[in-house]
């Protein structure tokens, strides 16, 4: 039963990612090679701060072409594939413990939760970012910051969520909603305000390239997001009927 | 028990609650799954970034461009 749903989630989630490779092809490819194009002229333009055999040393190990074409969809579908298997775990926790939730409401409640305390709220305090804007030198630290952002959010998500079952259970109003939400908003006002900013974005990098690449990144994720969602509510509630009739055909 | 109420629920539609599947069903698939998906997550948005499984950076390279979009961290 679990087995069989972690598969329907990565399945799931390979449909919603092979969507999300064709809108990134489009709208994220653009500003991502405007960024490299930049990063290109800033290197050629500052005489070479490394030493002439460290930049010879460096040879293209991945073309362009490819980064950009089989690089970009085998990516984009490993993190497909796994998201939606995580989605399909925390379905099999949620489902039927959400108190009166179909399973189409419980799909839908967590991608929603899901969207907005993995993707949305991290981006508000490190927000994606293209090619020629992180520093090489700070990236164990940006990575750090960016996962405790992450798994803070989700925390403060799910312990929302349980709270909200638990006062929807003595309550039974709006208040269940609105008390926990507000909870969750303030929490995570807080972790916004104490974790350190990092702003590494070069004074005269395109500001329309900085803020395409990053619209199309988010977009991207709203978009998976809701496909994973109907994909996944999709195959759960196929008809019991096409199920059975399935079952004597083959 | 747990398999009638599931198979009840499965077959009475949306309009009941759907039995839960029990914990101990899941835990296991949560876990070595869960672990699975991690490590994927991990190749695709970390790896010859910040921590490094394996030397070199052609994984890195060759994932670039979804790393980025995606929203983790690189250069
Ligand atoms: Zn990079």
């Amino acid at each position: 039963m679990a087995g069989k749903l972690l598969f329907k989630g990565m399945l799931a989630g390979l449909i919603a990612s092979l969507l999300i490779f064709c809108f990134l092809r489009v709208f994220g490819e653009p500003p991502l090679e405007r960024a490299i194009a930049f990063e290109e002229q800033a290197e050629s333009a500052v005489p070479h701060a490394h030493a002439p055999e460290v930049a010879a040393a460096e040879p293209e190990l991945v073309s362009r072409q490819t980064q950009a074409g089989f690089g970009l969809l085998t990516g984009v579908l490993a993190y497909g594939a796994a998201v939606g298997g995580l989605f399909a775990i925390a379905f099999a926790f949620a489902n039927g413990r959400l108190g009166a939730l179909g399973p189409r409401t419980t799909t839908l409640l967590l991608a929603a939760v899901g969207l907005i305390a993995l993707v949305l709220v991290p981006a508000l305090k490190y927000p994606p970012n293209p090619p020629a804007v992180g520093s090489g030198d700070t990236i164990d630290a940006r990575t750090q910051l960016y996962f405790v952002m992450m798994g803070f959010s989700l925390f403060t998500a799910v312990a929302a969520l349980i709270t909200g079952r638990r006062l929807w259970m003595s309550l039974g109003d709006w208040r269940a909603f609105v008390l926990p939400a507000g909870v969750y908003v303030a929490t995570i006002a807080l972790a916004l305000a104490a974790l350190p900013s990092v702003n590494e974005v070069p004074e005269t990098f395109p500001t329309d390239a900085l803020w395409a690449f990053r619209a199309a990144s988010l977009t991207g994720h709203v978009i998976f997001w809701a496909a994973l969602a109907v994909a996944f509510a999709a195959i759960q509630t196929r008809s019991p009927k096409a199920r059975s009739r399935e079952h004597i055909s083959a | 028990m747990s398999t009638l109420l599931q198979h009840q629920a499965k077959f009475s539609g949306s309009i009941a609650t759907p039995a839960p599947i029990p914990l101990r069903e899941v835990m296991p698939w949560a876990l070595f799954g869960g672990l699975m998906m991690l490590l994927a997550i991990y190749f695709v948005g970390v790896e010859e970034g910040a921590l490094s499984v394996f030397a070199g950076s052609y994984v890195h390279e060759y994932v670039h461009d979804a790393r980025h979009l995606l929203g983790f961290p690189c250069h």
